[in-house]
């Protein structure tokens, strides 16, 4: 598919090639996930998390549907189906754990995927459309996550919604008849739980469509590598199928042990114990705080204390909204052509200030509202939009990158194969420390 | 363009922070939010240890029993266990005639109709039924409980942080608001003469708001005579019923326990082995070359610096 050195399909087997001949989906996926797909031969364990992250969405989509058969959407009655399926559905206990610490799960997955493309430069060209893609599908999660959180009716679910609908009410004018609107009501009943319920059995199918978008944009330029230096030839790659397969289900392995401790052990550790108090209108929790997912925006939004020009909360709310969309311009805010923060001392060091930051404000989001809490989740913001919009495109200008590797051989082999020198050692020959022209 | 933009942007969300920060903080420094009696008063739950806690807990089947005669004679006068059917009692050891006739015996009967004239009535409970509420509905639970509402005990340990401590620190927690000191030795009263506990409240430090309106149900040792001949002190009715309130919110879990040991033991072996798999695949892919030996920087720096130091010319 994308250089010249993948393998054609060629079937042995005399029925696959039948089918191949009339339907070429075999092609397709030796293509895509084969013997097809040369792979850059120096991924650190960090490339598995987009396998997982497609593995968490199949666990979803199929603990989802099964639970589906067993949940009802009706105000009175769908926090007693929850109950049902917990001790009366076979196995119905497991399901719904899988399914309830699989939307964390998930989500750690892909907060981890989306700090290594912000670290190792994947939104660069020529990736550009999979790292939109994959802020287009962080979205579709968070909506998701959001609906599927309200399900159970549950008092956090309930004022949760509430919460979250009331955003649109800061827009002017039209915010609040909007809010009714998407609502169908004044505050979150049936109406909204019966839509809710059938857009959060719909977006998981989005998700999988923009996911398949996502991998056939990857397929073109192929993978990023930690070094950020282009594949330049077949001894830069490695087949996916067996190598990559191999690594992943290792990787599959380790996270679903890891999984396996907070369903089977930890089962409540990442919810909210108001969850298990029945929705009631009446009665507002002393402290609603969403899923830990979402605790940075929270915070964000939380720290607009001020009406300045337009009121706090719009401040509040277009602050939210930015902190995610300004993903999408990350290609042109980052002017340096370097991907790999390795190669940028000056960025790497900003790097680690947010991935800091970002746990600061995750905090600050669940944290109760104090003097000092709120303070430093000002600060904390203040930080996350200094780094990308102000701090990242005047770094890129200035910073003076290390140099560059020649090839992938080059930086895993050092250069083994001519028999010379390791990486950056050898003062004549081949493997040289001149930086490369960087594409 | 996008950066130029950018830049306005984020200067103009860093501008209105920064704004946010110093307003809020000579307000904070002006008008620091007065302590509460909540937070300097209130305690986190006790530490007490339960057979079910932790990855190896277990359920003590006889606890379980006592804990449910607790139940049923003092709690069930007011709080309902809607989600708990009374067959459910054979996991707690009791076989199936000694179910049947908890059911039959129970004190609050089943809501029914009238076969005959369609009129309702109640009839007595029945293995396959949900333990019966002891009120109607909220408005007579309420009525009855001076406009408090108990609520239903089937999932109290998961709905409170800390749940089955929670409710043994409060069930043991009541105690006299007068003599009341917290750790830091300041006395409730003298420090907030406003929250003095009103008529019709109990005040216990383990509740969100420090007064609670559910009087104490456990008061003296000998409330419960226990079949099984346990001496009954308030200490141990009120675990064993914290235990039973485990068991009520989640009878699954030695299941869950159990299924994850398994699926750890399932989970490492495949894990190793995939392991062992991608080592062997990757065996000859040349992936690393460890900087060791001679060719290693620190080393070859020592070389060089003792070849100098020996006049070794190159």
């Amino acid at each position: 598919m994308s250089f010249a050195w993948a393998k054609p399909y060629e079937p042995k087997n005399p029925f696959m090639k039948w089918v191949d001949e009339r339907l070429p989906v075999p092609r397709l996926v030796y293509g895509a996930i084969g013997g097809g797909y040369p792979v850059p031969r120096n991924l650190n364990y960090f490339w598995n998390f987009g396998v997982l992250a497609g593995l968490a969405l199949m666990i979803q989509i199929i603990t989802g549907i099964v639970l589906a058969m067993h949940y009802y959407s009706y105000a009175g009655g769908a926090f007693d189906s929850v109950e049902r399926i917990m001790r009366d559905v076979s196995a119905g206990w497991v399901l719904r754990y899988v399914h309830q610490n699989g939307a964390s799960f998930f989500f750690a997955i892909v907060y981890i995927h989306i700090f290594r493309g912000l670290f190792y430069g994947s939104y660069k060209a020529p990736r550009e459309m999979v790292w939109m893609l994959g802020v287009v599908i962080y979205l579709l999660m968070m909506a998701t996550a959001f609906m599927g959180y309200v399900l159970p009716w549950g008092q956090m679910s309930y004022w949760g919604a509430q919460v979250i609908t009331g955003f649109f009410s800061a827009i002017p004018l039209v915010g609040e008849p909007l809010r009714i609107f998407l609502l169908g009501g004044y505050a979150p009943d049936q109406a909204a739980l019966t839509r809710f319920f059938s857009l959060h059995y719909l977006l998981p199918f989005v998700i999988a469509a923009v996911t398949i978008l996502k991998i056939w944009a990857l397929h073109i330029p192929g993978s990023s590598n930690p070094t950020g230096v282009d594949v330049k030839d077949e001894k830069d790659t490695l087949p996916f199928h067996p190598f990559y397969t191999a690594k992943d289900g290792f990787g599959i392995g380790v996270a679903l042990i890891i999984f396996s401790i907070f369903i089977f052990f930890l089962p409540y550790s990442l919810g909210h114990p108001d969850n298990y108090i029945e929705a009631n209108p009446l009665v507002t929790p002393a402290h609603i705080v969403p899923e830990w997912y979402f605790w940075p925006f929270y915070a964000i939004l939380r720290s607009f204390t001020v009406d300045f020009i337009i009121p706090a909360k719009l401040w509040g709310v277009l602050a939210m909204f930015s902190a995610v969309l300004l993903l999408f311009f990350l290609t042109w805010l980052d002017r340096s052509p370097i991907r790999s923060t390795s190669y940028r001392p000056v960025y790497k060091i900003f790097f680690w200030i947010l991935v800091a930051d970002v746990m600061v404000l995750g905090y600050c989001g669940q944290a109760h509202i104090t003097p000092l809490n709120v303070a430093l989740g000002q600060v904390a913001s203040a930080y996350y939009f200094l780094h990308f919009l102000i701090i990242l495109p005047l770094v890129s200008k200035f910073e003076k990158p290390l140099p560059l590797p020649n090839s992938i051989t080059e930086s895993v082999l050092h250069g083994e194969d001519k028999e010379s020198a390791p990486f950056g050692l050898a003062t004549t020959g081949g493997a040289t420390t001149a930086p490369a022209a960087a594409e | 363009m996008v950066r130029i933009i950018g830049f306005f942007v984020g200067l103009g969300f860093v501008g209105v922070l920064l704004l946010s920060l110093v307003i809020n903080g000579i307000d904070s420094i002006q008008n620091p939010p007065p302590a509460t009696a909540e937070e300097e008063f209130h305690l986190a739950p006790k530490d007490v240890t339960l057979p079910s806690d932790g990855a190896f807990g277990r359920f003590d089947r006889a606890q379980l029993q006592r804990g449910f005669q607790v139940y049923k004679e003092v709690c069930a006068a007011c709080h309902s266990l809607k989600y708990v059917s009374f067959y459910q009692l054979e996991d707690l050891g009791y076989n199936e005639a000694e179910v049947k006739a908890i059911a039959n015996q129970w004190a609050i009967e089943v809501p029914s109709v009238n076969p005959e004239t369609g009129e309702n009535t109640t009839r007595k409970a029945l293995i396959s039924d949900r333990f019966p509420s002891p009120y109607a509905n909220e408005t007579a639970a309420r009525a009855a409980n001076n406009n408090a509402l108990p609520p239903d005990l089937s999932l109290i340990a998961e709905a409170r942080g800390n749940g089955a401590h929670y409710v043994y620190s409060l069930l043991t927690g009541y105690t006299n608001q007068q003599a009341y000191k917290n750790a830091k030795g300041q006395e409730l009263l003298r420090e907030f003469p406003d929250v003095k506990t009103p008529a019709g409240l109990h005040f216990n430090p383990y509740f969100a708001n420090l007064n609670i309106a559910m009087p104490p149900p456990i008061t003296a040792a000998g409330q419960v005579t226990y079949a099984d001949g346990t001496k009954s002190t308030v200490d141990q009715m009120a675990k064993d019923v914290s235990s039973f309130l485990v068991w009520t919110s989640e009878p699954t879990l030695e299941n869950r326990l159990r299924a994850g040991w398994v699926t750890m033991l399932f989970l490492t072996v495949a894990t190793v082995l995939a392991y062992m798999a991608y080592r062997n695949i990757w065996a000859n892919a040349k992936r690393e070359v460890s900087m060791r030996g001679p060719l290693e920087p620190a080393f070859r720096e020592r070389m060089d610096e003792q070849k100098a130091e020996r006049g070794i010319a190159g």
